[in-house]
């Protein structure tokens, strides 16, 4: 069975809390706050202003720029003002304020839920109507789902990779909307296939899906194609250059994007948005997140309009368990911790997850005993030992020798050590520096 | 609600520990230890408890009256280094002799450098080294296997298989050569020696198991056995004095109990599968040069220290095959 090629570790998946609860819609807020940073590049700028009424699916704030992506109204209502607010990261950025009145959508907008598998646009246009309508990768990047579709010059797309992997422990999101949505992914696959002028395109799930493995694998039965990869399980299968390694063999280079090896990448619930923004005309405002934990009364998978404060969704949810020591935005690897709830839910946060008081703190750190289980476990071949070392001596120039820019973040290292260093903590933040110098150095 | 933890990511944690990977180890030398009890009795207990004991007792010593540190003995390294000593020593070495052992392990193999995971040497094997040289006479006399009833101190003793074939090609006594013992014999551990490193298939059981639970890799003691194997089946194809079949050398001396538990020690050998490799050629040959040339018939300890000395130049020099790296 495929995986890819270096390291990884295997976690407990504790997906049985949530997996399989069927998609539940979250009542819309009174309030809602959309922030207009909600993906990587330029802030989005707003284009109304106080006082102004809006319906559900009106372009709200556009695009900064090429790497950037628009945002829409996820509620109707009237604009209260325009103001900055924390985002989930505890980053304070721009945000557009809205009282919600009804739920009025734009009428262009199709709410039906037949199947509309007939494209007839051409690439440019599928490009277009993809780029208007704000989407972004799902998978945590957010990285403008448009800007992927088009190659730089003398680059050529040959291969599609859906990301159906879902590696982080606890999330199922993506597997359940993989179960309800299959057949709305399968025709989101054909559109990017035709956006990108190509023949072919593989769905990686990991073999803990099974039944979503067996169903997407007899929709794609009736196209051309398509084709499903089951995937060994081991994290980070779910990263972009691990997932293409895995289902190509084919290693995308150090500082290179996967056009270079002829693959892009998508996430499915990024797929299923492409299908909702072409076939239905609905951009992107809403999105499925996982709310779970040991202790959560009703963990599930919910489906959330951007611009609702994150408590609100806890408190649908059965409220936050009383033995929480630590809730973190995304899955428990790569997620962050966040110190309260009030900020509302983005196109970033996949999973809310709430940690038992006795599994939230860190465990006493000891001597390194160079068992090199660090460097087994890293996926992109990298010594983290040695990074954490330079970064706690602040010896940059060795950290940029040793391939510190390479690292994904993914945290294997320091999921793995028996010693419990921290050492993600001191690579991330060497890499920041490294970063840092490398651009300065750039400029000069 | 009030008392969220912030941290960084990740969030969760293998469960593994420096605690349980020494367990491990531990674990895996107690086939090895039963063969020893059975082999060699009483004598087999007595040092294998003063040496932990000793080695236990002045890691503790040391670091809370030395360094003035919190004692670390509960992560059982200091155990794993006084089971290994003992298993590098005769069965009837003197008691006062082995605390000397523990105290040279201990005390300037390990606590000399910080503790643990600082030292560049095999605390067990400066021990072990120490005691040699320093008492050679009674490092290199060995009981013969007599099974329980074998006495402690006035025990029958006789000269490992190593040290008989080496007089005995080394005089063409064809004599002595066929009093050597047979490859079942070594295999399964009815020979002199250093009492832990009689018996082939003992430690190879807990090899097997050190692998099964990852806690070693196959990097270093598949190296070293090929190497070993290798270069012994040319030395004796071409007729090097002193050369015997290959297997002979596998199975005699402590090149197993060498290979498998005492080059795989964590803070001691390469990083990378690679440098770990290259680092068990080294010791295999390192072995072989000391048995055909040295003046000692077995090289075993000499030959890990060497290469442990060469483990941080591997370590700068040998990086990990990179994600996308050209081949």
């Amino acid at each position: 069975m495929k995986t890819f090629s270096i390291g990884g570790v295997h976690p407990n998946d504790n997906k049985v809390y949530s997996a399989h609860k069927k998609i539940v819609e979250v009542p819309l807020p009174k309030k809602a706050i959309i922030p207009l940073v909600q993906h990587i590049g330029a802030p989005a700028k707003a284009i109304v202003q106080k006082g102004d009424k809006v319906l559900v699916g009106q372009l709200i704030a556009e695009a900064g720029g090429f790497v950037s992506a628009p945002v829409h109204s996820p509620v109707s209502g009237t604009v209260s003002k325009l103001d900055t607010t924390l985002d989930a990261w505890g980053m304070r950025v721009p945000a557009i304020f809205i009282d919600v009145e009804g739920d009025e959508w734009l009428p262009v907008i199709d709410r039906t839920n037949t199947i509309n598998s007939v494209c007839k646009l051409d690439s440019k246009d599928i490009i277009e109507k993809i780029k208007n309508a704000g989407i972004v990768g799902l998978g945590g990047a957010c990285f403008p789902t448009h800007v992927k579709l088009m190659p730089p010059p003398g680059k050529k797309a040959e291969v599609l990779i859906v990301n159906g992997v879902e590696c982080e422990p606890y999330l199922t999101c993506d597997h359940e909307l993989m179960l309800e949505h299959g057949e709305e992914i399968i025709v989101g696959i054909q559109i990017l296939m035709k956006a990108l002028n190509i023949e072919k395109a593989v769905i990686g799930i990991e073999r803990n899906k099974e039944d979503a493995i067996g169903y997407i694998r007899r929709l794609a039965a009736h196209t051309l194609g398509i084709m499903v990869e089951p995937l060994k399980l081991k994290y980070p299968q779910g990263g972009e250059k691990q997932l293409i390694d895995a289902c190509i063999h084919r290693q995308v280079p150090s500082g290179a994007l996967p056009i270079e090896v002829g693959a892009v990448v998508d996430n499915v619930a990024t797929v299923y948005a492409v299908y909702q923004a072409v076939q239905k005309n609905q951009p992107l405002i809403s999105r499925v997140i996982t709310l779970t934990g040991k202790e959560v009364k009703n963990p599930g998978n919910y489906l959330v309009r951007f611009g609702t404060p994150l408590s609100e969704v806890i408190e649908f949810a059965g409220g936050v368990p009383e033995n929480t020591g630590k809730i973190i935005g995304g899955g428990p690897m790569m997620g962050r911790a966040m110190n309260n709830v009030d900020m509302p839910a983005n196109k970033r946060v996949s999973g809310l997850l709430f940690m038992p008081k006795e599994e939230s703190h860190r465990l006493e750190v000891k001597n390194c005993i160079r068992c090199a289980k660090c460097v087994q476990a890293c996926p992109m071949g990298l010594e983290p030992y040695l990074l954490s070392k330079y970064s706690q001596l602040q010896r940059w120039d060795d950290m940029e020798k040793h391939d510190v820019m390479d690292c994904i973040e993914c945290g294997c290292c320091q999921f793995t050590c028996p010693s419990n260093r921290p050492l993600l903590d001191y690579i991330r933040n060497g890499k920041q520096t490294v970063g840092g110098i490398i651009r300065q150095r750039a400029q000069k | 609600m009030n008392n969220l933890i912030v941290s960084a990511s990740p969030h969760v944690h293998s469960g593994d520990s420096v605690r349980r990977q020494m367990l491990n180890v531990i674990i895996a030398l107690m086939p090895a230890f039963i063969v020893s009890v059975l082999a060699f009795g009483k004598g087999v207990l007595i040092i294998t408890a003063i040496s932990v004991l000793s080695c236990v007792l002045f890691e503790w010593l040391i670091a809370k009256f030395l360094l003035k540190q919190q004692p670390t003995i509960t992560d059982l390294s200091a155990v794993l280094t006084g089971l290994l000593l003992a298993f590098n020593l005769p069965s009837n070495l003197p008691f006062w002799m082995v605390i000397i052992g523990a105290l040279v392990a201990i005390g300037v193999g390990k606590m000399t450098f910080g503790g643990l995971g600082q030292n560049p040497f095999n605390p067990a094997l400066v021990g072990r080294v120490f005691l040699l040289i320093s008492f050679p006479a009674d490092m290199t006399v060995w009981p013969v296997p007599q099974g329980w009833s074998t006495a402690y101190i006035d025990a029958t003793t006789a000269a490992t298989p190593l040290a008989t074939m080496k007089q005995a090609l080394q005089e063409g006594n064809q004599e002595l050569l066929s009093q050597l013992p047979s490859y079942w014999d070594m295999f399964r551990g009815a020979i002199g020696g250093s009492f832990g490193e009689v018996s082939a298939i003992a430690l190879l059981i807990g090899g097997i198991y050190l692998l099964l639970t990852r806690t070693i890799t196959w990097h270093i003691p598949v190296s070293i056995l090929l190497t070993v194997f290798c270069f012994s089946g040319i030395a004796y194809l071409c007729g090097v004095q002193g050369a015997a079949n290959p297997v002979y050398h596998l199975l005699a001396g402590g090149v197993m109990l060498g290979a498998i538990f005492m080059a795989t020690d964590y803070v001691t050998s390469p990083m990378t599968p690679l440098g770990q490799i290259i680092y068990g050629i080294g010791i295999g040959f390192i072995v072989m040069v000391i048995r055909f040339w040295g003046s000692y018939p077995e090289g075993m300890s000499f030959a890990i220290l060497i290469m442990n000395g060469v483990t941080p130049l591997l370590n700068l020099y040998i990086r990990p095959k990179r994600f996308g790296e050209k081949k």
